[in-house]
């Protein structure tokens, strides 16, 4: 029999305001097991721990349950505590009265009731807790990013300078991400290329990166520190050690009807090309779906004309296995698709632009050669709407019910650059409401107002309809409560931005947890924003949450930080709560190493005595501990029930539900 | 079928003369014309009681999961759906494909000898398939009855006269398939409401006498250790407690089979109680195919089934019961 010790916490009055403490302290000493118990105001301060190890050593405590917070969050402490006073910390139970009961319940006869039938379930559990040894795992000095955008590039740049080897993953055919294709950056309207090239040479200079451009993550194995992941390298068709850039191949294509991605379609881009000027890699990559040679076996143009000999119209993709101790993820955003949008014109208007669109027709290097004309005609707009919110903060279904975050200050940049490069130009901006906090944020949209003249209406706009050539915009204006019609030249819509889809694929791969937006989930919004709840796993940038690019870039660095603080390391202490089979009850049917996701299961014969002398063989499951993350899934997947999870069993877990069934 | 019968016998024979097989698994004469049982033959002189007809529904795979462990080859006669059990047990190692020897045989269509009593055939002697009909002598005369109304209900569902696994074949004669809607029953319960469902099955499975039939039988319950037999498991019995004791024990059952059920029908057709519980593991075979496309177990003898493996294209957990909380 488990000698038990309960601590009830009053977290201030966090608990004790809505949970009778005491009287909870006070019915939970009948329980079975329970020797000893106690209330105090702050059982994670230094006197609340105090009082836990003199009670562990006072009263021979065999086990104890702390009532309190979540176990994520002081979890940790008092297993430190516990094995301070000579007990095994996994000997500690937590009974989450916060969280689960004190915060979200207003009724103290209620609140009390339920806090002491989870304090019950936790003893009724700590009563079959064994205590439990945490082996050691090596730590593979190696990290991967995957996404070669602004995060990946700073995220990769840092580790490396802390002397480890890192991969970037980039599926496209270069690095630079979403940030290579914008022309000025809020609010010091510094051009983006000038700033982001540099790290991009950085990346490709640096002994330590390599860039795996387009490359996609195709499986992962394994935990942290030790990650198996296979990559696939797309055939680009191009060899890329051979390919020295001199984009002969791209003047000499014939096939010229390719939709360029890298200008939001706004232009066509050959057959074989390098995306943008400054790219890196600086190799050209070849659109399959595009090629004559590749679609009908006749061209072989660019092969002819290559001088460096680097066309390969054989290459087929390619799988390389890395291991790494870490993985970033960095996968980005793409605005939403306006198709469920209408009213705003998009599909029928060739003057309804996005606003990355709008940034391709300001870039020097852009279709227009920053040259702003219109993308019907080819003339200057005069009057151009801007409209914001375009499925952000959209609860209609339509769009998104999360605000895009960086769509206020880009609009302000905009409407700024228009009216100081053509000032002749009239610009109207729809908002709901502008948010700019931020360094120097309300500053550079107050500029816009009121140095540049941009007229800014609140209300939303209803329809956008084409009359006689004009975009008619209308809208309300709520502040002087009127409907106005603007007939505008051009209208950008200041689309939502969501995750880059693949990012689900990603997600799955590597069992991080994802929201119903597709944003990965960090694991705790406040004090672990960058790391995923899957240990290993860091987010940087939009794949985590709208955000623009500073506090992108200081999410990479706060990534490279918790990443190198993994690599330096060469073990981590594993989770001993792995699952562990029954031999005698194991069929050796293969089900738990279908569902395994570590790869942690594999088969041994044994023989087994039958008795009379009778020896039989048997196949059974045999768990890896150090590969094993204890996620359970195979306990739930074994019919005989032969497999259990160590700290977790299935005794354990039945033993809690009738804690709490038991009224 | 005599003909069928006769061949096997002869097969059987060969096999165990010639040392290729240490045994042979077939069914042998019961004590009535209308109940073979399966048997295991190791000579041949045990081979004079060797039976094939009408009534051998039984599916002779799961006998396998202990011959397979004797030392020497065991041969087996498997109908084309036994076949898919044989797959399954091989897939999830309980059977050393090596060590059998399978001989696919003829089936066409096997009877339900209840489904006959019913019709007012009483103490039969002999049954004579004649296409689509089915001739029955008996004590009191001879009788004749459309083979649809006396089929067992696995054989109204025919999964094909293809077989998934075969070492050598048997085959006289043209199979016949039939090709009734197998989830027709399950779509009746669907259309139900909850609380009539619930009636339906609280009527079906308190008829249940825990004989262990139905778990016994069953090619996919092959665990080393039944969790109904383990007392650490927390939910071991040996008889009905209550009415919710016996429901839980079909539906964990159920639970426990479910993408690995190849639907073989034998759970109903040794119930004693005629309890239809193939329409358990039939809402699960329905479900699995909704929700992740068409699937057979058994269908090979290797690889995941749909509920042991994940693809990112799977349905997501919220999309299987909709908003009323009706299923899919």
């Amino acid at each position: 029999m488990q000698r038990i010790g309960v601590f009830i916490c009053w977290c201030g009055s966090n608990i004790a305001a809505t949970v009778d403490v005491e009287r909870v302290a006070e019915v939970i000493k009948s329980e079975p097991g329970v020797v000893f118990s106690a209330n105090y105001q702050y059982m994670c301060s230094e006197n609340g721990q105090q009082l836990i190890k003199n009670a562990i050593k006072e009263h021979h405590l065999t086990g104890i349950v702390v009532g309190s917070c979540s176990p994520r969050m002081h979890e940790a402490t008092f297993r430190k505590t516990a094995e301070a006073a000579g007990l095994n910390p996994y000997m500690v139970e937590i009974a989450n009265i916060r969280e689960h009961c004190s915060w979200i319940h207003k009724d103290r006869e209620e609140a009390t009731e339920k806090a002491i039938i989870l304090v019950r379930t936790a003893i009724a559990k700590v009563n079959l807790d064994a205590p439990l040894q945490a082996g050691e795992s090596p730590v593979v000095k190696r990290a991967l990013v995957i996404g070669g955008g602004i995060a990946g590039i700073q995220a990769a740049l840092d580790i490396a300078e802390a002397g480890f080897e890192v991969d970037i993953v980039e599926k496209n055919a270069t690095i630079g991400g979403r940030m290579a294709q914008l022309d000025k950056t809020f609010p010091t309207l510094d051009c983006s290329a000038c700033i982001l090239t540099p790290k991009m040479v950085d990346c490709a200079q640096s002994d330590k990166i390599d860039i795996l451009s387009y490359s996609e993550v195709e499986e992962v194995k394994g935990f942290v520190g030790n990650f198996s992941v296979k990559i696939r390298k797309k055939a680009r068709y191009v060899d890329e050690k051979k390919c020295t850039g001199c984009k002969v191949c791209m003047e000499k294509c014939p096939s010229k009807k390719g939709f360029n991605e890298f200008n939001m379609n706004l232009n066509n881009r050959t057959a074989i090309y390098i995306p943008f000027a400054q790219a890196v890699p600086n190799v050209a990559v070849i659109d399959p779906q595009q090629c004559i040679k590749l679609k009908t076996g006749k061209c072989g143009i660019c092969q002819k004309f290559c001088g460096a000999g680097a066309i390969d119209y054989t290459m087929k993709d390619e799988f390389i296995e890395r291991q790494y101790g870490a993985i970033v993820v960095a996968t980005g955003f793409k605005p939403i698709s306006l198709d469920a949008f209408n009213e705003y014109g998009y599909a029928e208007n060739k003057d309804v632009i996005t606003s990355l669109e709008l940034e391709r027709l300001m870039n020097a290097a852009g279709p227009t050669n920053g040259v702003l004309l219109r993308p019907s005609d080819g003339t200057h707009p005069k009057v151009i709407t801007f409209i914001q919110c375009v499925g952000s903060r959209d609860t209609s279904g339509c769009g998104k019910p999360y605000c895009s975050k960086i769509c206020c200050m880009y609009t302000a940049k905009h409407a700024m650059l228009i009216r100081e490069k053509y000032p002749d130009t009239e610009v109207h901006v729809f908002y709901i409401d502008v948010r700019t906090p931020g360094k120097n944020y309300d500053e550079f949209y107050r500029r816009a107002v009121e140095q540049y003249g941009v007229d800014y209406i609140k209300g939303m706009v209803g329809k956008v309809y084409n009359e006689n050539g004009k975009l008619m915009v209308q809208g309300s204006n709520l502040i002087d409560n009127e409907q106005v019609t603007i007939p505008s030249d051009l209208v950008v819509l200041a689309a939502a931005i969501e995750p880059e889809p693949s990012v689900r694929k990603i997600a799955t791969l590597l069992t991080a947890s994802i929201d119903t937006n597709n944003f990965l989930t960090e694991a705790h919004p406040k004090l672990r924003p960058v790391e995923s709840p899957t240990a290993g796993v860091y987010l940087a940038g939009v794949c985590q949450g709208p955000k623009d690019i500073p506090e992108t870039v200081s999410q990479a660095s706060a990534c490279a930080a918790k990443v190198i603080g993994l690599l330096v390391k060469d073990h981590l202490k594993t989770n001993p709560c792995v699952a562990q089979p029954d031999e005698t009850m194991c069929n050796g049917c293969s089900q738990c190493a279908n569902v395994c996701a570590y790869g942690a299961i594999t088969y041994v014969d044994k023989e087994f005595r039958l008795g009379g002398g009778k020896t039989e063989i048997r196949r059974v499951a045999s768990v890896n501990p150090a590969v094993c993350q204890g996620c359970g899934a195979c306990t739930v997947t074994c019919p005989s029930g032969a497999m259990d999870l160590k700290g977790f069993s299935s005794k354990q877990i039945m033993s809690e539900v009738e804690a709490i069934c038991k009224m | 079928m005599r003909d069928v019968e006769l061949k096997m016998k002869e097969r059987a024979a060969e096999l165990l003369k010639s040392g290729e097989v240490a045994r042979v698994i077939g069914w042998k004469k019961g004590e009535f014309y209308f109940d073979p049982e399966p048997s295991v033959f190791e000579t041949e002189a045990e081979l004079e009681n060797f039976v094939y007809n009408g009534f051998c529904g039984a599916n002779l795979s799961k006998y396998l999961i202990a011959a397979s462990k004797k030392p020497g080859k065991t041969a087996v006669f498997l109908k084309p759906c036994d076949t898919y059990s044989f797959n399954e047990l091989v897939k999830e190692h309980r059977v050393v494909r090596e060590n059998i020897h399978v001989v696919a045989i003829e089936c066409q269509g096997k009877l339900d000898i209840s489904k006959i009593k019913k019709l007012g055939a009483d103490a039969v002697t002999e049954v004579e398939e004649l296409g689509e009909k089915v001739k029955v002598s008996s004590l009191y005369g001879d009788m004749e009855f459309a083979k649809e109304e006396v089929l067992l209900e696995k054989c109204l569902c025919c999964k094909g006269k293809e077989h998934k696994a075969a070492d050598e074949t048997i085959i006289l004669h043209e199979m016949p398939e039939t090709k009734n809607d197998r989830f027709s029953g399950v779509e009746k319960l669907e259309a139900m409401t909850p609380d009539e469902r619930f009636a339906f099955w609280k009527g079906e499975l308190s008829k249940c006498i825990r004989c262990n039939a139905c778990r016994n039988v069953c090619p996919a319950c092959s665990c080393v250790k039944c969790v109904f037999d383990n007392p650490n498991s927390g939910i071991a019995a040996k008889a009905n407690d209550t009415e919710f004791e016996e429901q839980m024990f079909h539906i964990i059952r159920a639970f426990h089979v479910a993408g690995r059920c190849t639907d073989c029908g034998e759970c109903s057709r040794v119930c004693p109680q005629n309890i239809p519980l193939h329409l358990l593991n039939r809402k699960f075979i329905k479900d699995i195919d909704t929700l992740y496309g068409e699937f057979q177990a058994g269908d090979v003898p290797e690889g995941k089934t749909p509920l042991t493996d994940y693809r990112t294209e799977d349905t997501e957990p919220g999309k299987v019961f909709d908003a009323e909380g009706k299923h899919a």
